[in-house]
């Protein structure tokens, strides 16, 4: 009668003791296999370190042309701010054609054009500057432009505060850019590579060491004892959520100390949508190589069903809206989309709940119904 | 305590199928009813892709029947696999030992999943690692142990728990003979003298003599069950000897009674011929090339009984046009093949140690030993595929080390694995290894209809070469080889994975070559196959231990209390006296 009482203790002892077994042979394998190693550590390393240092979304130094038609103060003045302003390599000509000619060979990316009616116009108050710039590379194109607008505007904006100007001065406008004020582009890529290397140990390392058991035939004795498929996946899935929190600290220790990027939200909330996001992709690694069961296949469908729309389509790299309407909608489903945008507003702006609990919300949904179905996948069967 | 009262393992009418990747569908086991009893060991026997193994993962309950039942252990496992998997214990064909981890650690790891105590563990730990004799490696990490104790440590982890009955998937599958053995007694150690219930599957014939129970399969259906001498006793009074009459070979004349319509099976054997006759004795014709030989009456074995249902179950053998004349000696003393002081390392790893053997035009010469001996290295070297590290190397004549290209011109080689382009037809493979080879014209049509004729791939010119039947698939690559006449043909490991009728016809091709002048070498790791060829070289762990004719090796295998040591016997004799004599070198 009580023996259903008697061994309950028993068997989540044995449970237990079996899933802690797994969870062993599992770390002592990573522990002793470079290639785990190498993707678990290494890889995340490498990626902070040339994402950090190496990819800069920022433009500094353009050689531009400055084309001194109008030899006044006033035109000396604005050719001055371009020559000053840390954006601008600026090299000064009298003549257009010349300018052209640099433009051409590509020596400058931009020409601006001081006309011969400068100090006349701006005295009528009509300013008017020529900028031409290379559009080979159209989002460079257009930050040479802003700079250049920016140059020009604060030059008018001192003319004014000056008193220099006549009454009808132009309207400059006056941009300031929130969260990220220098606008220096570390301050999202550096959160942003949390996604990566999550995704990269998550996704792609849980499915191939999966998928090997599977191609080694490790698993076909393994099945064969009181083991259940739910401890295999724990067991399985245990060490590599420890391998990506490592990696989200090494994250976000590099980003603090290494490239001065601001926390401004909390540690703990950090962790928090981190633990969900780390779920979603072990979850998505280990159903893929259930299904799969081959290394190389389940690589390639890791590379593609996460790391390269982590990479592309969430929002870290490439901004989501000025994507077509069709591949807009399609971030929708991606689980990464979500984290990058908690990810930049914990880093810059800081715990803003209208924006946490929503995407946190849809991560959660996401990592359950992920983690349903990779038990569903995972059968103690061979067929 | 009521599995005292019912048997371990009931099935009745299973069924299995499979579908390929291509679309075929494939019947693994066709009705299939078995039954095991207790604390006896039973056996699947029956060649490759019999369905041996799908039977032992249905009763693992890792296959799911299409119809049938099948208790195990009185639990119907199809229903409950789990209830049945807490109970047995189960090494598949592969075992897969987590090669990152150390002997230890495996143990532990089997002992943690099925949940043993600590005290169980202090009893049973250095029982097992006595019994495999793997206590001095413990911390040895599993990857780096030979194939023998591989095996070992898996049998140790299947047999931690003390299950109430224990699957073997062909544990003695890529183990050298003396590893084999090792096994065997170990497994008949626990079936006699603990009472363990054992079912396992096995390729090797002379194993299922040893068992209590076997049960013979063949292409998904039960041929026979019973006790060894049950089977064995279907073969009845019909196995003989025969000396080879004057001017044949051993070979020769079971390639030739092999051809008669009478006869079952034919295996040389000790300089002699053993055959089964199918119809019983009495009513016998007289076979007309045995007129002048001494022929003898011996008591049958379990392969002449394996053979003779094999027979029964396929119905006559494919009627195969080869012919025979007069056998013709057609050996002269020049050498085809010259090697000599043959090193090969890969880095501190020496695959093959100071090797030198001779082989003389027209010779059938054999390279045996077990996997890793360095056979398959010793092969490219000679084909000129893998650079020497050391040591000369004449074949045809040629000095391999600086006329490589001129040397395969008078070489065919046929490589372990199936290396023809799959996606090609038999018409489409032979005419461009026609071409590779630089015939052109009406020699090279001459040659096609040649192999077509001699290796009968008439019916299947126009199948793609990966959907030729498995021993078609090896005729075809043998034909590429020979396209270009070469004098020297080299054969890895060509009976590997082919069943025991297989291996009986290609034998016989090759006896048929090697009378017509081609001189052959052929790597083998069954032993008993040494008796086809004209003369051996054994080779272990890059050595090589033993050279001559079969006779001369069962001479110098032979110990004083054996009366006619097999090949196998000689071959463990060989190695065991090499490995001693290292052991007291080393000490010195």
């Amino acid at each position: 009668m009580n023996s259903a009482t008697d061994t309950q203790p028993i068997r989540s002892s044995r449970k237990l003791r079996r899933v802690w077994a797994l969870i062993r042979k599992e770390s002592l394998e990573v522990a002793r296999d470079p290639s785990s190693i190498a993707i678990g550590i290494v890889m995340p390393v490498v990626l902070v370190l040339l994402f950090g240092y190496g990819l800069s979304l920022d433009i500094k130094n353009v050689p531009v042309a400055v084309v001194m038609e109008d030899s006044s103060a006033d035109a000396r003045d604005l050719a001055a701010s371009f020559q000053l302003s840390s954006y601008f390599a600026a090299e000064f000509t009298a003549s257009m054609p010349h300018a052209l000619e640099l433009m051409i060979e590509r020596k400058v990316d931009g020409v601006v054009r001081i006309r011969s009616d400068f100090s006349r116009n701006l005295a009528m108050g009509d300013v008017q500057v020529q900028v031409m710039v290379q559009g080979v590379d159209a989002n460079t194109a257009r930050i040479i432009q802003t700079y250049a607008q920016g140059a020009v505007g604060q030059w008018a904006a001192r003319q004014a505060a000056e008193g220099k100007t006549t009454s009808n001065a132009p309207v400059t406008l006056l941009s300031r850019f929130w969260f990220n004020e220098s606008s220096d582009s570390r301050y999202f890529i550096v959160p942003g590579l949390v996604v990566l290397i999550m995704t990269l140990i998550g996704a792609l390392l849980t499915a191939l060491v999966m998928a090997r058991e599977w191609e080694h035939g490790t698993f076909e004795a393994i099945f064969v004892t009181p083991v259940r498929p739910d401890e295999i996946l724990i067991g399985k899935a245990t060490p590599y959520f420890v391998l990506g929190m490592i990696g989200l600290f090494l994250c976000i220790f590099s980003a603090k100390f290494l490239f001065d990027v601001p926390l401004r939200g909390s540690v703990l909330v950090l962790t928090g949508v981190s633990i969900l996001y780390l779920l979603v992709t072990l979850a998505t690694g280990l159903l893929i190589s259930s299904v799969t069961k081959s290394q190389f296949i389940a690589s390639q469908v890791a590379l593609l069903v996460t790391f390269l729309p982590a990479m592309m389509l969430s929002g870290f790299l490439f901004d989501l809206r000025s994507m077509p309407t069709a591949i807009r909608l399609f971030t929708y489903a991606l689980p990464a989309r979500y984290f990058v945008t908690l990810l930049q507003t914990i880093f810059l702006a800081g715990d803003i709940w209208t924006v946490i609990v929503p995407n946190a919300a849809v991560l959660a949904a996401m990592a359950a119904a992920l983690l349903v179905l990779s038990r569903l996948a995972t059968q103690k069967k061979l067929n | 305590m009521n599995g005292a009262v019912t048997l371990p393992i009931v099935g009745r009418d299973i069924c299995k199928t499979f579908r390929l990747g291509t679309g075929e569908v494939v019947r693994a086991l066709d009705g299939v009813s078995l039954e095991a009893r207790h604390g006896a060991l039973t056996a699947l026997v029956g060649p490759d892709g019999a369905g041996k193994t799908t039977l032992i993962r249905l009763v693992a309950g890792l296959f799911t029947p299409d119809a049938g039942a099948l208790n195990v252990l009185d639990i119907d496992v199809v229903a409950q696999p789990q209830a049945v998997q807490d109970r047995i214990g189960y090494m598949p064909q592969k075992f897969g030992l987590y090669e990152d981890l150390s002997v230890q650690e495996n143990l532990d790891l089997y002992a943690d999943l099925h949940g043993i105590g600590a005290a169980e563990r202090q009893r049973q730990y250095p029982r097992l690692l006595e019994m495999t004799a793997l206590a001095p490696f413990t911390r040895r990490l599993a990857g780096q142990l030979s194939g023998g104790m591989k095996q070992k440590l898996g049998l140790a982890c299947t047999l931690v728990r003390s299950p109430e009955l224990v699957l073997l998937d062909e544990p003695t599958v890529g183990v050298d003979p003396l590893s084999r053995r090792e096994l065997w007694d170990i497994i008949l150690h626990l079936v006699k003298d603990e009472g363990l219930t054992v079912l396992l599957s096995t390729s090797y014939l002379d194993e299922a003599e040893r068992c209590g129970h076997v049960i013979v399969l063949h292409s998904g259906r039960v041929l026979a069950q019973g006790t060894p001498e049950e089977i064995t006793g279907t073969a009845g009074a019909r196995a003989f000897v025969a000396d080879p009459p004057a001017g044949y070979t051993a070979r020769g004349l079971q390639a030739r009674l092999l051809g008669e319509p009478d006869v079952i099976d034919a295996v040389p054997e000790a300089g002699r011929v053993r055959f089964v006759r199918a119809a019983k004795t009495g009513a016998d014709l007289p076979i007309a090339l045995l007129a002048d030989a001494k022929v003898e009456s011996v008591p049958p074995r379990f392969e002449d009984a394996f053979m003779v249902l094999l027979r029964r179950a396929v119905g006559d053998r494919p009627t195969s046009n080869m012919k025979f004349g007069q056998p013709s000696n057609q050996r002269t003393d020049k050498l085809a093949v010259e090697v000599r002081d043959l090193v090969r390392r890969f880095g501190n790893f020496i695959a093959v140690d100071h090797v030198s053997f001779q082989v003389r035009r027209g010779e059938l010469f054999g390279l045996l030993g077990p996997n890793g001996a360095g056979k398959t290295t010793t092969f490219r070297m000679l084909c000129g595929l893998l650079p020497v590290t050391s040591g000369t190397l004449q074949v045809a004549g040629v000095d391999l080390r600086n006329a490589r290209a001129s040397a395969r011109q008078h070489i065919g080689y046929v490589a372990q694995q199936f290396s023809l382009y799959g996606q090609l037809s038999v018409t489409e493979n032979l005419e461009f290894f026609a071409s590779a080879y630089g015939l052109r014209g009406s020699r090279k049509r001459a040659r096609i209809d040649w192999a077509m004729q001699q290796f009968e791939l008439g019916r299947l010119t126009h199948l793609a070469s990966a959907q030729l039947p498995g021993g078609y698939k090896q005729r075809l690559a043998m034909a590429a080889a020979l396209l270009h006449e070469p004098e020297i043909l080299f054969l890895d490991e060509p009976t590997s994975g082919a069943d025991p009728m297989a291996r009986r016809e290609f034998w016989q091709r090759i006896t048929m070559l090697a009378e017509g002048g081609v001189t052959v070498i052929v790597t083998t790791h069954f032993m008993e196959e040494a008796e086809y060829c004209d003369r051996v070289a054994i080779l272990d762990a890059g050595r090589i231990l033993a050279q001559g004719t079969p006779t001369e090796i069962r001479t110098q295998g032979r110990r004083d209390d054996s009366a006619e040591p097999s090949m196998e016997d000689a071959f463990i004799a060989i190695v065991q006296e090499a490995r001693s004599v290292n052991r007291s070198k080393d000490a010195a």
